[in-house]
């Protein structure tokens, strides 16, 4: 009884449009579907940084190299921020990095796809930061205090990779035909799946009709992928690069690019482990986790040993 | 820039040294990416990664201007073979483990720092400048390096073991940072380089006292030391770097990015 009340309460609250508070009362399912997408979103981060941080080594010019080496410094900064995030929740960031390395918590499938050239790394600023920041100006609106402001933040930052993102392909796309041809074929390879990167169908998404309910989510998978489709493909056609997609039309009346079916089959297939990169990133991560065992070892022992915090135990 | 053709040649080789230093060891450095031990040390290492670049970036494109053939930093970076690299040994050196990694920077981190204060005093403005400007940054690096060579010299036995092995195996790399020639001598009598063999006491000092409090023993006399870096002389790593790093400019002659 006392429950359903504090329930109706919290759900007023979140009616009127207040954000909760990591010490405010909250149900369970609240507190579990926040856990499970903030840390996601942070485990999503740091696998992030192999695909992009395959490049840093091979960047064309020094400033390119300068502002691949501050994105990928950025995405580490989010996975912290956000893993502190979900642990005003009440879990810590070792539990959650366990559950990854383990497989059993999720990260974005878009990082299961291979950097195959230099233009991948200005596609993926474009798309995949595209798609993120779409996905996370809606998420700066949840009704999570600490995720919300979390969000705006990253937002911020994700704006620039976005931007630094597409003046790679703004500059391939007008370059050399070798040039051309490597940034028409990643646009070829990311776009699918950035649009997977919404998730499934509404009617497919198990989650969301409590997210919305609870102001978790403020728009649907659906409306968010209809909108990066429309603000994307016009920047596409800008530059004179083709969207992989024969069906593919704009639609006057409703002012939406509508686009063709996704391969729902290969977006479950990747979910499930089984995408082109899933083991190889999981592996790296393993690796650099087991290899660093020593590493915090020891700076749990000389902090021990000279009585003072230690910032990695 | 007003400069006879003798200090012109000398300081355009004097500025690929420092900006070589720093262009290598920022691309080991930034090999971690990603990988390091724990995100606070990926967030570190990606920021020391950025600093060196960022500071090769600022000695190539110095010495671009002084060579006064039009060249820039990335043709510097991009379009010179490993004969004409000027950078330390030391700095090639794979990562190894985040041990060895960490005593590699420890070992150019001090010595980069007494470089860089005392390169503030050179007669020429734009070296002094920069110089100033990295200090800063070293000091950051230097204090980071350290604390993880206290940290992991006297953490654990596996700790301490593998810091030494590290130590052990890179002292023959140092001597050569501590080494002048004509080039740099000609320098100095002008006032615009250190000279070198000046730095030793006061690296020494600050090495073997971190190294002490590490509970590190300082290697002996060696009976091999690297030389002639500065001459162009190398390791077997510095080819791979350059294959790796100048991969597109290369490929791909007539593309800009």
């Amino acid at each position: 009884m006392e429950d359903k009340k504090r329930l109706e309460e919290f759900e007023a609250r979140i009616q009127r449009g207040e954000k909760i508070e990591p010490k405010d009362w909250m149900p369970e399912r609240y507190r579990k579907q926040l856990i499970r997408m903030i840390s996601q979103h942070a485990h999503s981060e740091v696998v992030g940084m192999l695909p992009e941080g395959n490049w840093i080594t091979r960047a064309p010019s020094l400033r390119r190299k300068l502002v691949l080496l501050a994105k990928v410094q950025d995405e580490a900064g989010h996975g912290l921020y956000l893993y502190s995030a979900a642990e005003t929740l009440g879990v810590d960031r070792q539990e959650l990095i366990e559950q990854l390395l383990e497989g059993k918590a999720k990260y974005s499938n878009i990082f299961n796809y291979p950097t195959l050239t230099w233009a991948d790394i200005g596609v993926i600023g474009w798309l995949v930061d595209g798609a993120a920041i779409v996905n996370q100006t809606m998420l700066a609106k949840s009704s999570y205090g600490p995720y919300s402001r979390a969000m705006i933040r990253i937002c911020k930052e994700e704006n620039f990779h976005k931007r630094q993102g597409y003046e790679i392909v703004a500059t391939m796309a007008k370059g050399t035909p070798e040039q051309k041809k490597m940034v028409q074929d990643a646009v070829n390879r990311w776009w699918w799946p950035s649009l997977m990167m919404f998730g499934p169908h509404d009617t497919d998404s198990p989650n969301s009709g409590e997210l919305l309910r609870w102001k978790v989510k403020t728009k649907t998978n659906d409306e968010l992928r209809q909108r990066f489709v429309n603000l994307t493909v016009p920047q596409a056609h800008a530059v004179g690069l083709t969207i992989p997609d024969p069906d593919l039309k704009y639609n006057p009346e409703t002012g939406n690019w509508e686009f063709g079916e996704i391969d729902w089959d290969e977006f479950w297939r990747v979910i499930k482990g089984d995408g082109p990169c899933n083991r190889e990133r999981m592996r790296a991560r393993r690796k650099a986790h087991e290899e660093g065992a020593w590493v915090r070892e020891a700076a749990a022992a000389y902090a021990a040993k000279h009585g003072m915090k230690s910032r990695v135990a | 820039m007003k400069l006879d053709k003798q200090t012109q040649s000398d300081l355009f080789d004097y500025l690929l040294r420092l900006g070589d230093d720093r262009l290598i060891l920022g691309h080991r450095v930034s090999e971690w990416c990603g990988h390091g031990p724990i995100l606070e040390e990926d967030i570190a290492l990606s920021n020391i990664a950025l600093d060196l670049i960022g500071q090769s970036i600022n000695f190539l494109s110095l010495a671009g201007k002084v060579e006064g053939q039009g060249r820039t930093e990335d043709d510097l970076a991009y379009h010179r073979d490993a004969l004409d690299f000027k950078n330390l040994m030391l700095v090639e050196q794979p990562n190894g483990d985040f041990g060895f990694t960490m005593v590699r920077q420890f070992l150019f981190d001090a010595y980069s720092l007494l470089l860089m204060e005392a390169l503030q005093a050179s007669e020429l403005k734009e070296l002094a400048a920069i110089a100033g400007k990295a200090l800063k940054e070293v000091r950051y690096h230097l204090r980071h390096s350290s604390q993880w060579v206290l940290r992991l010299g006297d953490g654990t036995e596996e700790s301490h073991r593998r810091v030494q092995n590290a130590l052990d195996d890179l002292w023959m790399y140092t001597r050569e940072m501590f080494e002048s020639d004509e080039v740099e001598q000609r320098l100095v009598q002008k006032g615009i380089a250190v000279d070198s063999t000046s730095l030793k006491s006061g690296w020494e000092s600050m090495v073997f006292q971190i190294l002490k409090q590490a509970t590190l023993e300082i290697p002996g006399e060696q009976g091999y030391y690297s030389s002639g870096s500065r001459q162009g002389i190398h390791t077997e790593h510095l080819g791979y770097i350059l294959a790796d790093m100048q991969f597109l400019p290369r490929a791909y002659p007539d593309a800009k990015w």
